[in-house]
Order: C-alpha cells, then sequence, then structure tokens
C-alpha cells in the first residue's frame, strides 16, 4: 500500500461507515462526486450536529475534493455550521417585517434569559442562537424557529414560558 | 370571486393528501395532458393563458418554456425541471402556504411543466427552514409513486419523470435562479453569466427550466380549464390570480388568493383590515424587501406588472411590507440593506463591498453620526450599485430599490436624523 493511500483509508474512517453508505447513496445522482458536497456536509451534520476539520477533511478525501475547496463551500451556507452548536439552535428572525413588530426586543430578552447573544452557546449546552432572515411567517410576525419548530407571536410572556426552565437548569 | 390556487386550503391550514387532492379536482389537468393534448399543446396553452412568473420578476412562463430545444436540437441526455421554492425575500410568505397545504397542487404542475419541456428528471428547492412543507412534499411524493403519478409511464402513458424534495443549505442568493443551479451541483451558489441561459445549458450543463413555486400551482388549472377562461380571472391587464399577502401594523397580516389587478387599497383595507389603531401608512413595499416604496398616494393602483412598474417600483412577490408612521423609514432601509450586504454572495465588488458601505453610512445617520454630505453619498451608491449592469447579477440593484425610493419620498427624514444628531422616532 502507497503512503497516499494509507492517508486516504485514514481520512475516510473519520466518517462513521452509515456516513458514508449515505453519501455514497446521493453519489448515484450526481455526475462526478464533488456535486455531493452539500448533500455530505448535510448528512454528517444531521448526525453530529455541526461539521469539524475532522470531518471536513474526510469528506472531502471521500469525493475527491481539496479540503479548501469544500471549505469554501461550507462556509458559504448559513445552515452548516462549522462550530459546534447546542441540542437546539434558535433561529431568530431578524429581518424587515419581524423587525417592525419589536423583534430587537425581544432579542435582548432572549438574550438576556439565556445569558448568550447571537453566534454563543448556552453553557449548559442547550440552545445555540443565531439570526436567520426572513422565515416566510411574517403575517406571524415575530417568529423564530427553536430546532425544526416554529414559534410565531413571540411576546414577553412566551420568552418566559420557553426559556425560564432553560435558565435555571443552567444556574443549577 | 373564484379561488384557483386555494380551493384546498382551509382556515385550519390543514394538508390536502392524495385522495382529497383528486376529490376536489385534482389531477385532472394532468389526466387530460397525458390522454388527449401533446407537449406542443400545453406549450400553446400556457403561452396563450399569458401567465407571468411570480418569482418576481414577471417573465410570461410560455414564452420561457419555448426556449427550451426540442430533443432534436440538442444532444441526448436530460432535461430538468426544477421548482424555486427557496422564498428568502423578506416579508415574502406566499409559497410555504401553497407547499404546506396543497403539496399536490405544485406536483401536479410539475408533472405538466415536465412533460411540457421534455423533462424527465425534477427537484423542488426547497429553503432548509421550510421543515413541515419538505415533509409534506415527500409524503405527496410517496403517494403519486404508489399511485402511478411519478416514476415510469405515468399513468400507463410513455412519459416518465422522477421527482425529488431537495433542501438548501440556506442563503438568500441561492434563490437567483442560475445561484440555484449551483447549489444544486453542490457548488457554491454564485450566480451564472448569461448567456448561456439555463433553458439551453442549466443542471450539469444540460436544458433545464426554472420556476417559482406559486408559478407552477397556476399550471393544472391553466391546462384543465384553458387559457381563455384563466385570462378572465384577472380584472386589469394581467391574466389569473394572485396570492397577495401584507405585513406590518395592519389589524389583520395575512395572504389571499385575489385577482391580478386587485387595487392596492382593497388589499390593505378590507383584506388586512386597515392600519392598527394609532398607526398611519406612510408607505409600502409592494412586493418584498427588493422593491421600490410606494405611498398613500399610489392606493388606488391595480396590482398589475406594468401598472406597477410605471408608478416606479415592481410587483415583486406581491407580499406587501407595510411603513406606519411610528416606524423609522432609516431604520427600516437600515434593516433591508443589513440583510442585502449579509447575503451578497461576493462574488462582485460593487456589491460586496458597496452594500456593507451603504450599510455603515446608514447605521451613522441613524445612530445620529450622519452627516450632510452622506445624503450624495447614498445617492451615488445607488446610482452604481444600482445600475443594471454593474453587478454581475440581480441583488445589488435589488437592494438599492427601497433605499433610493427612501431617499425620493421620505428625504426629510433623513435631513432630520442628521440635522438633530438622533433619529425622531425614538
Ligand atoms: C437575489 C435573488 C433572489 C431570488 N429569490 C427567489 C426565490 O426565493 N424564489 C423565486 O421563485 N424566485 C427568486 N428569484 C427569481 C429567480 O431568479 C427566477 O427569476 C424565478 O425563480 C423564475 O421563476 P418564475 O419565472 O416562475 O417567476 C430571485 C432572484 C434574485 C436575483
Ligand atoms: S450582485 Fe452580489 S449577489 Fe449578485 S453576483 Fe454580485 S456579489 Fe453576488
Ligand atoms: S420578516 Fe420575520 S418571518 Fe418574514
Amino acid at each position: 500500500m502507497s503512503k497516499k493511500q494509507i492517508i486516504q483509508s485514514d481520512m475516510s474512517s473519520l466518517l462513521s461507515a452509515e456516513e458514508i453508505a449515505e453519501i455514497d447513496a446521493e453519489l448515484a445522482h450526481v455526475p462526478y462526486k464533488s456535486g455531493a458536497a452539500i448533500d455530505a456536509l448535510k448528512i454528517v451534520q444531521a448526525k453530529r450536529g455541526w461539521v469539524s476539520d475532522e470531518c471536513l477533511r474526510g469528506i472531502a478525501r471521500h469525493l475527491e475534493m481539496s479540503d479548501e475547496e469544500l471549505e469554501g463551500v461550507a462556509t458559504f451556507y448559513n445552515l452548516i455550521y462549522r462550530r459546534p452548536v447546542g441540542e437546539k439552535v434558535i433561529l431568530f428572525c431578524d429581518s424587515v417585517s419581524c423587525w417592525i413588530s419589536g423583534c430587537d426586543d425581544i432579542k435582548t430578552a432572549i438574550s438576556q434569559r439565556l445569558g448568550i447573544d447571537y453566534g454563543e452557546t448556552t453553557s449548559d449546552n442547550s440552545y445555540t442562537l443565531l439570526p436567520v432572515p426572513c422565515l416566510g411567517a411574517c403575517d406571524r410576525a415575530p417568529v423564530m424557529m427553536i430546532g425544526d419548530e416554529l414559534v410565531t407571536h413571540i411576546d414577553d410572556e412566551k420568552v418566559t414560558a420557553l426559556f425560564g426552565k432553560a435558565i435555571r437548569r443552567a444556574e443549577e | 370571486m373564484e379561488k384557483v390556487l386555494t380551493r384546498n386550503i382551509g382556515l385550519d391550514q390543514k394538508p390536502t393528501n392524495l385522495q382529497a387532492y383528486e376529490a376536489s379536482g385534482g389531477y385532472q389537468g394532468l389526466r387530460k395532458a397525458l390522454a388527449e393534448l401533446s407537449p406542443k399543446d400545453c406549450q400553446d396553452i400556457v403561452s396563450d393563458s399569458n401567465l407571468r412568473g411570480r418569482g418576481g420578476a414577471g417573465f410570461p412562463t410560455g414564452m420561457k418554456w419555448s426556449f427550451v430545444p426540442a430533443d432534436e436540437q440538442c444532444t441526448p441526455g436530460h432535461k430538468y425541471l426544477v421548482c424555486n421554492a427557496d422564498e428568502m425575500e423578506p416579508g415574502t410568505f406566499k409559497d410555504r402556504l401553497l407547499m404546506e397545504c396543497d403539496p399536490h397542487q405544485l406536483i401536479e404542475g410539475m408533472i405538466l411543466a415536465a412533460y411540457t419541456i421534455g423533462a424527465d428528471i425534477s427537484y423542488i428547492f426547497i429553503r432548509g427552514e421550510y421543515i413541515v412543507a419538505t415533509q409534506r412534499l415527500r409524503d405527496a411524493l410517496q403517494e403519486c409513486y404508489a399511485a402511478g403519478l411519478l416514476g415510469n409511464n405515468i399513468l400507463g402513458s410513455s412519459f416518465s419523470l422522477d421527482m425529488y424534495v431537495h433542501p438548501s443549505a440556506g442563503r438568500y442568493i441561492c434563490g437567483e435562479e442560475t445561484a440555484l443551479i449551483n447549489a444544486l451541483e453542490g457548488k457554491r451558489a454564485n450566480p451564472r453569466a448569461k448567456p448561456p441561459f439555463p433553458q439551453v445549458s442549466g443542471l450539469w450543463g444540460r436544458p433545464t427550466i426554472v420556476n417559482n413555486v406559486e408559478t407552477l400551482c397556476n399550471i393544472p388549472h391553466i391546462i384543465d380549464r384553458g387559457a381563455d377562461w384563466y385570462k378572465t380571472l384577472g380584472i386589469g391587464e394581467d391574466a389569473g390570480t394572485k396570492l397577495f399577502g401584507v405585513s406590518g401594523k395592519v389589524n389583520n397580516p395575512g395572504c389571499w388568493e385575489l385577482p391580478m389587478g386587485t387595487p392596492i387599497r382593497e388589499i390593505i383595507e378590507e383584506h388586512a383590515g386597515g392600519m392598527q389603531e394609532g398607526y398611519q401608512l406612510k408607505g409600502f413595499l409592494p412586493g418584498g424587501g427588493s422593491t421600490d416604496f410606494l405611498t398613500s398616494d399610489h392606493l388606488d393602483l391595480a396590482m398589475d406588472y406594468n401598472v406597477i412598474g410605471a408608478a416606479g417600483s415592481r410587483m415583486g412577490t406581491g407580499t406587501m411590507i407595510i411603513l406606519d408612521d411610528r416606524t423609522c423609514p432609516v431604520a427600516m432601509v437600515l434593516n433591508l440593506i443589513r440583510f442585502f450586504a449579509h447575503e451578497s454572495c461576493g462574488f462582485c465588488t460593487p456589491c460586496r463591498d458597496g452594500l456593507p458601505w451603504s450599510r455603515q453610512v446608514l447605521q451613522d445617520i441613524e445612530e445620529g453620526r450622519g452627516q450632510p454630505e452622506d445624503l450624495e453619498t447614498l445617492a451615488y451608491q445607488v446610482s452604481y450599485i444600482g445600475a443594471i449592469g454593474n453587478t454581475h447579477c440581480a441583488l445589488a440593484p435589488g437592494a438599492m430599490e427601497p433605499l433610493q425610493s427612501a431617499l425620493k419620498y421620505f428625504y426629510d427624514d433623513f435631513k432630520q436624523h442628521i440635522s438633530n444628531g438622533r433619529c425622531p422616532y425614538h
């Protein structure tokens, strides 16, 4: 076995067999391997919550891309996370209709309650807070997503109901 | 008025399954097309209907489809139909409703569009945050495959089509159709140079049509009931119905299917219930965050493409955002420009560097650090970044639309910020 091949298999082993199988299934739909780059990033992120440097290198080797090229793809997209995130990501809409409906104050309230700003994760690892462009629910503004759930008409009461518990848990 | 696109969408907004969709006349258009109409017939019907794209630009759908080369005119291989379900234009919330509540209507429209242009593979490119819509579309696709409505030899005909739901990894620029194609190819979503147009060389270099969700939802009805019927639905110059929406400080924000050409006043005052108590209308963006402001002087205009265009704005997505008299127009434009600056793909300099510059100038003005010459700077930015041809795609010119019209209609507000050294709204 040449040295190059050893490195290659080492890198691929950074991905689980399950991840590799799912990525290979995507390869059937694309004419060349790098065409599955975004799908592969999403597959790994779905399992691990985010895409670490090691995983990125593993995917790049598997798809026969350079690390830099794949990094260029990964960092382009808002929903590919290159840093660890909490158990749930809060995607907080800061676009125009939610802004008119007072989302700035609500964001401040959430930040205070959870003790985190945009891009940060609570100390108990339950939430990461990120801004997101218009969630297409402007008639129910202000809105956010907590994990897969859309929360509409957010007000102080809802913030307390949703995150009152979270902060107590963090303090315990 | 007869409901067409929303006929299966009740107040509870429950999804319509295959059985319910067929009971309401669903897949009649498809059955008719496969039994009686050639692709050329379908093409002619859609062209005659005067349907214009609902994704923002209003391009005639029939004409767009006609640019796809016939099989004899291109090398053998796949042709693609892509549904643009990225819906990230700020203030826009219409495609979500259509997909969550009546997924089969979109699928039928896509099968018919694919039949017309000769596509054998189709994708629904949907923004990643639309979790519910994605699941409902996947459920509906499964029902279709089981019922012989997708796959090989659809309904026993010689036409075959596969369809996939493809969630985006998230970026506004993915909604631009050539950037969307790059995203589907697993790349960074930078827009492509045109020509070649995607109709000739799109996904993987093959002929590709990209259409908006709402555009495609019109197709089953047009094929089933004909172009003449469709044209009678509009009450102004344009054909058909449209989902119009209103958000902001109105009593009843929402989204309604109304005839093309419905007066703006009717949409805001009747359907959206008028302004909330204590708020007055100061202006509005008629069709999403990248359209020019209009004011109360324009309330009696009809929501038709050319009418809104002649007034200096665009129909865009048809979902209006209301600026009230207690919301600062400078801060509202700052919010919009911040979005566009963040979502710039970075490919060309006027957009990548120009939009953050606009954002900085606006932020200075809003936070009381503005200087009189800042207004000239903004006007210069509008003329340079806003000019079609100075940037690689329409994102940057679109970003300048609310800014240029705010400078036109709310100039005094900008001046007051600068002379008072603070925002007069808070
Ligand atoms: C920056 C940018 C974002 C866009 N976003 C969307 C979108 O989210 N959905 C959409 O249908 N069209 C969007 N468009 C318009 C598309 O490029 C394209 O014109 C449209 O999908 C064509 O469909 P139609 O002919 O059915 O309207 C966007 C355009 C630009 C320049
Ligand atoms: S105008 Fe902006 S979004 Fe469009 S190509 Fe240039 S940098 Fe990218
Ligand atoms: S602006 Fe927040 S959902 Fe549209």
